[in-house]
């Protein structure tokens, strides 16, 4: 296990760099983490980042672009279009979540 | 347990690395479960900023064909993996092809599959379409089924010959189910 200093803060992050203790992460920290992937976070960014936070708490497991459409409300389309080309992953980085595990 | 401090990675979702990267996959199969391969990798590869094109062809137009789509089938004949409902036990062959099994078998994997979280076929395509998918459809298999565009589900881009189909995926990587 490998501790960082983002923004200040020490967390606990994976070889790649995602944070691994989900009660780590805040939102101060996940603008750092957006500007880091060149994500530019607006309130509809905050929305589906908050939800997927929130998803992850009650499903132990991070959303799929599938469930965030099905179940969060956020269309497929905008998803690409706010974290462009590799939604699922950039969300669940700035989100502090594991990469999903589901195919689909 | 022991910690080190790490200076913070920066996770490398290499965008750069795909540019270029194409994925070209023919779904030539109207079976359900044959269905499914091409479809959930088309999803991950577009998930991965991969563009993609999906090309149908023959038994392929199922998957397309506005009056089909909704409905493919899943059969047992000639399948020796076919698992019982329970246990480790195969479907003899020889009840395979009772009548009702299909229908059942069907009904299964349809159950299984939504069970998964996983769209029905119309609205797989649907999703991998808001995902910058691109969707077409073979020119000879519409000449053979007497089919044009307004047969087919709107997102499909167009009707294309086999050889226009190879000039557009020059450079891609190629699946055939």
């Amino acid at each position: 296990m490998s501790v960082a200093t983002i923004e200040g803060y020490e967390v606990h992050v994976n070889e790649e760099g995602f944070l691994t203790e989900y009660d780590e992460w805040n939102e101060t920290l996940a603008l750092k983490l957006a500007e880091n992937i060149g994500v530019e976070m607006t309130d509809r960014h905050w929305e589906i980042v908050r939800w997927l936070r929130a998803d992850f708490k009650e499903q132990g497991e991070t959303a799929t672009t599938r469930r965030t459409q099905t179940v969060g409300g956020f269309p497929t389309k905008e998803q690409f279009e706010l974290f462009p080309k590799k939604p699922a992953k950039k969300m669940a980085y700035i989100a502090g979540l594991p990469k999903p595990h589901g195919c689909v | 347990m022991s910690t080190q401090t790490v200076p913070a990675v920066v996770p490398n979702f290499d965008d750069e690395a795909n540019a270029g990267r194409k994925l070209a996959i023919i779904c030539s199969k109207g079976n359900l479960d044959m269905a499914y391969p091409g479809l959930i990798l088309a999803n991950a590869a577009l998930g991965e900023g991969v563009e993609t094109h999906l090309f149908f062809t023959f038994w392929g137009f199922d998957m397309i064909l506005k009056s089909r789509m909704n409905d493919l089938k899943f059969s047992p004949v000639g399948n020796t993996a076919m698992h019982m409902p329970v246990g480790d036990m195969r479907v003899p062959a020889s009840l395979a092809p009772v009548p009702g099994m299909q229908a059942m078998a069907t009904k299964m994997m349809k159950h299984q599959i939504a069970g998964l979280g996983v769209p029905e076929v119309p609205e797989f395509l649907e999703q991998i379409v808001a995902a910058g998918g691109h969707l077409w459809a073979c020119r000879m298999s519409a000449d053979m089924m007497h089919v044009d565009e307004s047969d087919l589900y709107d997102d499909v881009e167009a009707i294309i010959n086999a050889s226009t189909f190879i000039e557009m995926t020059n450079g891609a990587q190629l699946l055939f189910i």
